[in-house]
């Protein structure tokens, strides 16, 4: 009952910033923001709950997209049914995959995702009426009655999405599905042998999860008034999907949202002021982070913080003067680096700078992890 | 229909890239194939290495050379990772899947982008007497190159299986992979074991990223494309098989090639050729073409 109440309060708050709110820069990139959350919760379904890693977002993700596009094209369909039929589509292919690779350990379904996503892009950038490697152009028509603007509407639409996407993982994870699924990540053979049907519900899983992915596909070439296969069928979407739960925490549904809403915007915000490698950079050096130092994800960290402790006189006597102390030790390490860096660096010694960066960064991550690890586990 | 010329010309240079693939993919089917790791940074490294050798090969050393002398930097850096790797996920044991994969993952891109941020993102390549000079035989050119690079694979290869079947090393290695229990009984530390192979893979993803360079020039996003093809021959071959490899690598590589060359069908399509045959491999006979 909450849920819906706060869901119902989120999506007013969010149509109502969309009749505020002036600069549509905000909703730009809100709406990348919001996409990831729906293909982190989507993602979450089998990867977190089952421990199926899904390389394949892009894959179930484009194939939405270009369902959307195609059926824009062909027959001017509006949006809702873009979504749906988008969806259905996502889902077969799910379906599919699923059956045919799910019976195989988790690696394989790995892997088996990772060329569902070659054999989509190549099989689209074949395909001439969909325009082919070059891609297609579309036109936007009007938006709907009471929006200004489409980028608005569209907001408003992945917003609503991501709210759904959010009720069906947190459907799932609390009826007897999502228990079958965690079984099925703490010990598959134990699971079919109290009789679990394993593989009915990993296909269910995948099935959901793809259509849900190819749902938050459908409005992008609407989005970007194009589509073409290189950039739809990006490794990067599957890097944001796979990264965000792992950040936020994968056990329960609001792992990936949190983990979405803190790696999509700090990517927004380093990719506009700094670059788009620095972006790339900064999800493999989280996602590394918390999957050494943290596998419970922010989740698990806020849960470790939060749980009763025997917070005795002397250990928090000891954490009041040793934080501070190791937080100034590492910033006046970094200071000190940085300066001799940017030194180096000036003097063309790039290669230098690099290497030595490389070398030192498994033993920051590894200090990071104890120092984490010290302040949370007595 | 092919007209038989074409044909044969495309099974000649699908042969040279096949032992190619097969060269690339072979760390990987010591990492993945014997010991079981979900090594998904295997081509990062192999790019990474591609990129050393880049370095080397300015100072004026022969690439094939750079490759040799890179294995050993390599295996040290092999060696940490599985340590690293063996500390935080399967000594901890719960859940390793997930967050084994994800590591590793996170582990290319920090690779990848370490090399954007040292070279920029253009094509680096390397220079050497026998890279753009061919070779005739009759109406077929061939460039020197692969040939060099097809030599060097059949070495390796020969190196490789004859490392796991004669040496007492290598055999600790195989036996590592079929029974990691009775190895433990029989009084042997199979993570040391492990930590040695897991080098030894490393080390051989070296000499394959000193084969991409002198193949064709290299850029940082290339392991993308690597992921997909060094573990479709891995489990094509069937896990941790040597010779299975090879012949793995020789049906992707003809395959990939006779599209390529096919008039109806041509580049665009040869990416999926792989990936079909896995997705087949993977729903048809999982333990591949000669898994145990």
């Amino acid at each position: 009952m909450r849920f819906w109440f706060f869901s119902i309060a989120i999506l007013a708050a969010v149509a109502a910033a969309a009749f505020i709110v002036k600069n549509e820069f905000v909703f730009y990139a809100g709406y990348t923001v919001l996409l990831y959350v729906v293909l982190a919760t989507a993602w979450n379904i089998l990867g977190g709950y089952a421990g199926y890693v899904n390389f394949g977002t892009p894959a179930f993700f484009g194939l939405g997209a270009y369902t959307g596009a195609v059926l824009y094209k062909a027959f001017a369909l509006p949006l809702g049914l873009q979504i749906a039929a988008a969806a259905v589509m996502s889902g077969l292919l799910g379906l599919i995959a699923g059956l045919l690779t799910l019976r195989l350990r988790g690696i394989f379904f790995a892997i088996a995702t990772i060329a569902l996503v070659v054999i989509m892009e190549t099989v689209f950038i074949n395909w001439r009426y969909a325009g082919g490697a070059t891609g297609l152009q579309l036109l936007r028509p009007p938006p709907t009655a009471p929006f200004e603007s489409y980028i608005k509407m569209l907001f408003v639409i992945m917003a609503a999405m991501a709210i759904g996407a959010v009720a069906v993982a947190r459907y799932i994870q609390d009826s007897w599905i999502g228990r079958g699924l965690r079984a099925i990540r703490d010990s598959e053979e134990a699971a079919e042998c109290s009789g679990v049907a394993t593989l009915k519900l990993k296909v269910f899983a995948c099935t959901v999860s793809g259509a849900l992915m190819g749902a938050a596909g459908a409005p992008m070439p609407m989005y970007l008034s194009f589509i073409e296969p290189a950039s739809t069928f990006n490794l990067n979407y599957a890097v944001g999907a796979l990264a965000s739960p792992m950040i936020g925490g994968t056990a329960h549904w609001g792992g990936p949202v949190i983990g979405a809403l803190l790696l999509s915007s700090l990517q927004q915000y380093v990719s506009v002021t700094i670059s788009n490698e620095m972006n790339v950079l900064v999800v493999g050096v989280l996602l590394v982070v918390f999957v050494v130092a943290a596998p419970e994800g922010v989740l698990g960290l806020l849960r470790n913080a939060m749980a009763p402790k025997p917070w005795t006189r002397e250990a928090v006597q000891r954490r009041v003067v040793m934080i501070p102390i190791v937080i100034a030790a590492g910033v006046a390490l970094g200071a000190v680096l940085y300066v001799l860096f940017d030194f180096l660096i000036a003097k063309g010694e790039r290669v230098i700078v690099y290497s030595v960066l490389a070398l030192m960064l498994p033993g920051l991550l590894y200090l990071a992890f104890r120092f984490i690890r010290w302040v949370f586990n007595p | 229909m092919m007209p038989l010329d074409l044909l044969f010309e495309g099974v000649l240079f699908g042969i040279l890239l096949g032992c190619f693939y097969a060269a690339v993919s072979m760390g990987l089917s010591v990492s993945f194939g014997l010991l079981d790791v979900p090594h998904v940074a295997h081509p990062a490294i192999m790019v990474l290495g591609a990129y050393c050798t880049f370095v080397l090969s300015r100072l004026g050393i022969d690439p094939i050379l750079a490759g040799v002398l890179l294995t050993a930097p390599f295996f040290l850096l092999g060696m940490l990772v599985y340590r690293f790797y063996y500390e935080t996920f399967e000594k901890r044991g719960t859940d390793a899947g997930v967050r084994g994969i994800a590591f590793f993952f996170g582990l290319a891109l920090i690779i990848e982008v370490g090399l954007i941020l040292v070279f920029g993102v253009d094509q680096r390549l390397v220079e050497a007497s026998y890279i753009g000079s061919s070779v005739r035989f009759g109406d077929i050119r061939i460039p020197q190159r692969t040939l060099v690079v097809f030599a060097v694979a059949v070495a390796l290869t020969i190196l490789l299986t004859l490392y796991f079947s004669r040496t007492f090393t290598g055999r600790a290695i195989k036996a590592v992979a079929q029974d990691e229990p009775a190895l433990r009984l029989m009084g042997a530390n199979p993570v040391r074991i492990k930590q040695w192979a897991f080098g030894i893979a490393t080390a051989v993803a070296a000499i394959a990223g000193a084969m991409l360079i002198i193949i064709g020039p290299v850029e940082p996003n290339m392991d993308r494309a690597y992921i997909g093809r060094t573990f479709a021959v891995v489990v094509l071959a069937g896990l941790g098989s040597m010779t299975g490899t090879v012949a793995a690598g020789l049906i992707l590589g003809i395959s990939e090639s006779i599209v390529l060359i096919h008039p109806d069908l041509g580049a665009s399509w040869a990416p999926a050729v792989s990936f079909a045959l896995l997705l087949l491999v993977l729903g048809i006979r999982p333990q591949g073409l000669f898994g145990r």
